[in-house]
């Protein structure tokens, strides 16, 4: 049986930067054990013959051959960036690390 | 209660870890393959263009933009997994690699996780005359990140920076990351197994021909993770992660310096903090980066835009005839193909000259000049300006050209080393380098004559002892006409001339 902690859904949220209080945490810890509870009992009828599935459809190997096509323009690409300099996007200082 | 600790104050003799640990040391490349575009789009994979004008709303992770597979970075992929002696995946999946940092705009990287396209594979590594299996555990497909500029700040890097621009040309580009299993056992020889095993995988990524495979540009970047035992326990310590340690003398500097720093703490009753380090080139130290996240932390899910990639057995088979020969086959055979002997071959191997020799000899050099001008005067120079002799700037078809100049008898080996000067000075082809320079020999007999006329002259002492039958003080004679001419003659010419005259 799933069962989703409040811990674990503060940190989740955490990694997922968003913000919640206690109050919000009280609030949607349980509504999402319930949610995953839901979605578990799929598992109750699947066989052992029955793999995990993580795509709709049978389709493998759907490749494209290695061949330039036109993209977009350093305008067009950054024409929806909140800030910009020097032809780059502009981002609040970073105080992680890269990966 | 142990405390964790990041800097060590003072660092450990080698010799002294060695007497009370075993190191660990593990090696993740990161190979940025040569397609002509990305791994999941059409944008061009190529260096160097102006910011922001090779991308499309795929790379940028504009919403709705489906990713489509490239297929030359899966034959690629698959190439590399066949050459490391891995297994290739009858089926596996990508995987969204989930964190926020603006270098990926989509906040997740896509890459492979419990399904790498090829795994357990091996490669032979040559250490000092020794083999030594190092085993590989996975080579897997995934996309480069942007490229981010940090403004402000004292230093130019992250620390300190007020903001920072990205450029995304790089992002999508298609990354092949090779991770060895832990290499054990290797004791004094774990720096010079760390070096000698990305050489020796760049050498096999050469020929392979996936990768422009340069350091000092980024397409080839080494991570390399070390923890240090107690002697004799058998586990794994704790290990520390140094990133984008960019040429083979920082691997083997690093993996040295991170043992040093490693029991330094442990000494001092400390224990490792696990963590990724930055390797900084000028100094010879790494610094604490950030604390490596659990695998957990970055919530990887199958990729849902992406199919599952199946390479068929046929396709496989086929990719496998198109292998390189094997590299240690290759090598017995160049050894006695040049004549080289055990020592000067292993000397090559190890100034990492190998595949250099092997070019120049194919530009129609020599295999021992070949061998002299790389192991000499540019191994000696590279080590001064302390790059990789790869890195020093001078083609192998280069040194072939001045090779020719030299058996054409238009300089000598020694008006060679200032032409390999105006090489490395940037003054052009080697031709253009002696005609500016003035360096090439006088073949005027004329005037050759003249000044062994003037050394005979000038040295009567010594031409009576020739008359008398000795030979061997010629030399001297020899000698001053070179002086004369400024070093800018063929000494064998002059030789017999001097004898012409005198025997």
């Amino acid at each position: 049986m799933p069962e989703i902690t409040r811990d674990e859904v503060a940190h989740l949220a955490t990694l997922a930067r968003i913000d919640l209080d206690d109050a919000e945490l009280d609030h949607l810890a349980p509504q999402l054990s319930v949610i995953l509870e839901s979605v578990a009992s799929i598992s109750a009828v699947a066989g052992d013959d029955v793999p995990p599935t993580s795509h709709a459809l049978p389709l493998t190997n759907v490749f494209r051959d290695d061949v330039v096509v036109p993209g977009l323009t350093p305008e067009q690409a950054l024409s929806g960036a909140p800030e910009q300099e020097q032809q780059r996007f502009a981002v609040p200082r970073i105080l992680g690390d890269e990966q | 209660m142990a405390t964790s600790t990041r800097q060590a104050d003072a660092l450990v003799d080698f010799d002294a870890v060695l007497a009370s640990y075993d190191p660990a040391l593990g090696l993740e490349v990161h190979v940025e393959l040569n397609t002509n575009t990305k791994m999941f789009c059409g944008c061009p994979a190529v260096f160097g263009g102006e910011p922001n004008t090779q991308v499309c709303p795929t790379c940028l992770g504009l919403p709705g933009a489906m990713p489509v597979v490239n297929r030359k970075a899966v034959e690629s992929a698959i190439r590399i997994g066949l050459a490391l002696n891995c297994d290739i995946a009858e089926w596996c999946r990508f995987a969204r690699k989930n964190y926020f940092y603006p270098d990926m705009p989509k906040n997740f990287q896509t890459s492979q996780y419990d399904e790498p396209i090829a795994f357990d594979g091996w490669m032979d590594v040559e250490v000092g005359g020794e083999t030594v299996r190092v085993e590989i555990e996975r080579a897997h497909m995934e996309e480069d990140t942007g490229k981010s500029l940090h403004v402000g700040g004292a230093t130019g890097r992250i620390h300190g920076a007020d903001y920072s621009l990205v450029d995304y040309n790089r992002a999508g580009i298609p990354l092949i990351e090779i991770v060895t299993r832990p290499i054990v056992g290797a004791g004094a020889k774990a720096p010079e197994i760390a070096r000698a095993y990305v050489a020796q995988l760049r050498d096999l990524i050469v020929a392979l021909a996936v990768s422009e495979a340069r350091m000092d540009q980024g397409n080839l970047r080494a991570d390399v993770n070390l923890s240090l035992a107690p002697k004799g326990s058998g586990v794994l310590g704790t290990r520390t992660e140094t990133k984008n340690v960019n040429s083979f003398r920082s691997v083997e500097r690093a993996v040295r310096y991170e043992m040093q720093r490693h029991a330094a703490i442990l000494d001092g009753g400390g224990s490792i903090l696990q963590e990724t380090r930055h390797w900084h080139e000028d100094t010879g130290v790494t610094t604490s980066g950030r604390e490596k996240s659990d695998a957990d932390d970055y919530r990887y899910f199958p990729e849902p835009d992406l199919v599952p990639v199946a390479p068929s057995r046929d396709w496989v088979d086929e990719l496998r005839g198109t292998l390189p020969e094997n590299p240690t086959v290759k090598r017995t055979r160049l050894q006695a193909e040049w004549g080289f002997t055990d020592l000067e071959m292993r000397d090559t191997v190890g100034a990492g000259a190998f595949g250099l020799v092997e070019e120049t000899v194919a530009a129609g050099c020599a295999p021992q000049a070949a061998r002299k001008w790389w192991l000499t005067e540019l191994a000696r120079r590279a080590n001064e300006s302390g790059v990789d002799i790869a890195d020093l700037g001078v083609s192998p078809a280069t040194v072939a050209e001045v090779q020719a100049l030299v058996e054409a008898g238009t300089i000598n080996d020694k008006l060679a080393r200032q032409v390999f000067d105006g090489l490395l000075a940037g003054e052009g082809t080697p031709a253009e380098i002696v005609a500016a320079r003035g360096l090439e020999m006088v073949s005027d007999e004329g005037a050759l004559g003249a000044a062994v006329d003037k050394a005979i002259a000038d040295n009567p002492d010594v031409a009576q002892k020739i008359r008398d039958g000795k030979v061997a003080a010629a030399g001297a004679l020899i000698g001053a006409v070179m002086k004369e001419m400024r070093g800018q003659a063929d000494a064998g010419r002059v030789r017999e001339l001097v004898l012409e005259r005198l025997g």
